[in-house]
């Protein structure tokens, strides 16, 4: 990399602080230019089991009687890389580098297919699961952060992100309490041993912790999961609300 | 930021890395490259560009519908070449054998410039690769290059004729604003990685002999240097 290339992704970076919402992070993707775009981008953060997806659901039910129309969107769905990923985690073959590349690829074919369009044509897209979780994963695994927010530059800061925490005592017992631990979701591949609990535990941990550590970086709106779902929706309706019809 | 690409390793063996627009002749210098290397007595390994398992399923699925966008041509790449790098790149390097790449991250810099990526974050997103010891860049007029896979009879492939760009829908017109693009781009990699420029105008014979001549100075041959030439005096 030349000397200047290392200059402007000072300037330009992310982890500059100068997140616009609605706009590239960092170097933006040239031919695709989303400025004065009218729609919204909402993400929904968080580990495993802590209902990510049933707060997605009735956030979307209460925006469309509010008249809002919402997209939904979600980590690794696009039908370019949904094969491959598939493949590629049944057969334990990823290394750290390719998982981090194969997610960024479906989540670019996602963005241009899926979430700019929608932004464009001014609907509410709500994210299950956004960059945070790829970086949180890629950051577990030791991959070079400044590297990470690079590849991710191209990601277009969301307007609101809510990152639904828990502490990794309730998460066990979420987890085993529906479908169990599985191999990737246990951090197996880090190979901190042969035990999937203790494996399970120290992984969800680190999670945890790069969650926390990019709560302020990146702007989120931190909610405690642990309380009823009806609860942590009130909580998002009102912030929806306020910064929609403020 | 990582700086590998602009870092020398440190492995015991050597990486040469050929590469080119279409046409340019590069795999055929590549092919002669490697048997005079493993007549010297080198262990000798060959990986090209876009071939790992992992991610041909997914180029395959995207270039059949022309799904890929340049994002996503630029990341799958990306993939291939990282998942390559660990697996096929790196293990020989730190046995001591002799990498032959055909096309590099240099081809990523040149082809997703030209698609309309962002120059500098392909240069970063490729930070994590090895540096050559030695890139060999067959440079070509696009005539000569078109009249080559003429002769060959091949049909031009969608996205090495850049019809997915929609500039032309003859694919030989595109192909050639296309390509000539990823020329430009080329150029501006010669001085900025150190590419050592090869006329591809002159015949395989004239050319092997400069490929030797450079190869020569990285690796232990019994191949005398006929000429004193520089790489940078090789220009066409």
């Amino acid at each position: 990399m030349s000397n200047t290339s290392e200059a402007d992704a000072v300037i330009d970076g992310p982890t500059n602080g100068g997140i616009k919402p609605g706009k590239y992070y960092g170097r933006s993707i040239p031919y695709l230019p989303i400025n004065g775009y009218p729609g919204k981008l909402i993400a929904v953060e968080g580990t495993d089991s802590v209902g990510r997806t049933t707060q997605i659901e009735l956030l979307r039910e209460w925006l469309e009687v509010k008249g809002y129309g919402v997209v939904e969107t979600g980590w690794t769905r696009s039908p370019l890389m949904q094969p491959t990923i598939e493949l590629a985690k049944s057969s334990n073959t990823l290394n750290k580098l390719t998982f981090v590349l194969l997610y960024a690829t479906d989540f670019a074919d996602r963005l241009e297919k899926e979430i700019i369009p929608a932004l464009k044509a001014g609907f509410v897209v709500l994210t299950d699961r956004y960059i945070f979780t790829a970086l949180a994963r890629a950051g577990v695994r030791g991959v070079d952060r400044a590297w990470l927010r690079n590849l991710y530059g191209f990601a277009i800061a969301p307007h609101l992100v809510f990152y639904l925490k828990v502490d990794v005592d309730t998460l066990i017992g979420r987890v085993l309490g529906s479908r169990g631990m599985d191999f990737w979701e246990s951090g197996m591949d880090l190979k901190h041993g042969d035990d999937i609990y203790d494996s399970f535990r120290a992984y969800q941990q680190k999670l945890l912790r790069e969650y926390t550590s990019m709560a302020d970086e990146f702007h989120f709106r931190t909610l405690d999961a642990r309380r009823s779902i009806d609860k942590i929706q009130d909580e998002l309706r009102r912030q929806v609300q306020a910064f929609l019809e403020p | 930021m990582l700086n590998n690409l602009t870092k020398s390793h440190e492995y015991p063996g050597k990486l040469l890395v050929v590469e080119g627009i279409d046409g340019s002749g590069k795999t055929t210098q590549l092919g002669l490259l490697a048997k005079w290397l493993a007549a010297e007595g080198h262990k000798v390994f060959v990986t090209e560009w876009n071939s790992s398992a992992l991610v041909k399923a997914a180029t395959k699925t995207g270039k059949k519908k022309n799904a890929l966008t340049p994002m996503t041509f630029s990341l799958l790449h990306a993939t291939d070449f990282a998942d390559r790098l660990l697996y096929n790149i790196i293990p020989p390097l730190k046995a001591g054998m002799i990498v032959l790449a055909d096309r590099y991250a240099y081809t990523a810099f040149a082809r997703d410039a030209t698609r309309g990526v962002d120059r500098q974050w392909v240069r970063e997103l490729y930070s994590f690769a090895v540096r050559p010891d030695v890139t060999l860049y067959f440079r070509v007029p696009i005539d000569v290059s078109l009249d080559r896979l003429m002769a060959r009879r091949v049909k031009l492939k969608f996205y090495e004729a850049g019809m997915d760009m929609g500039w032309s829908a003859n694919p030989i017109e595109s192909f050639r604003l296309f390509q000539g693009k990823v020329l430009d781009e080329y150029d501006r990699l010669v001085e900025e990685f150190g590419l050592n420029v090869v006329s591809a105008v002159g015949s395989i014979t004239e050319q092997q002999r400069v490929v030797r001549d450079l190869v020569a100075r990285h690796i232990h041959t019994t191949h005398v240097v006929e000429s004193a030439e520089t790489p940078d005096e090789q220009h066409v």
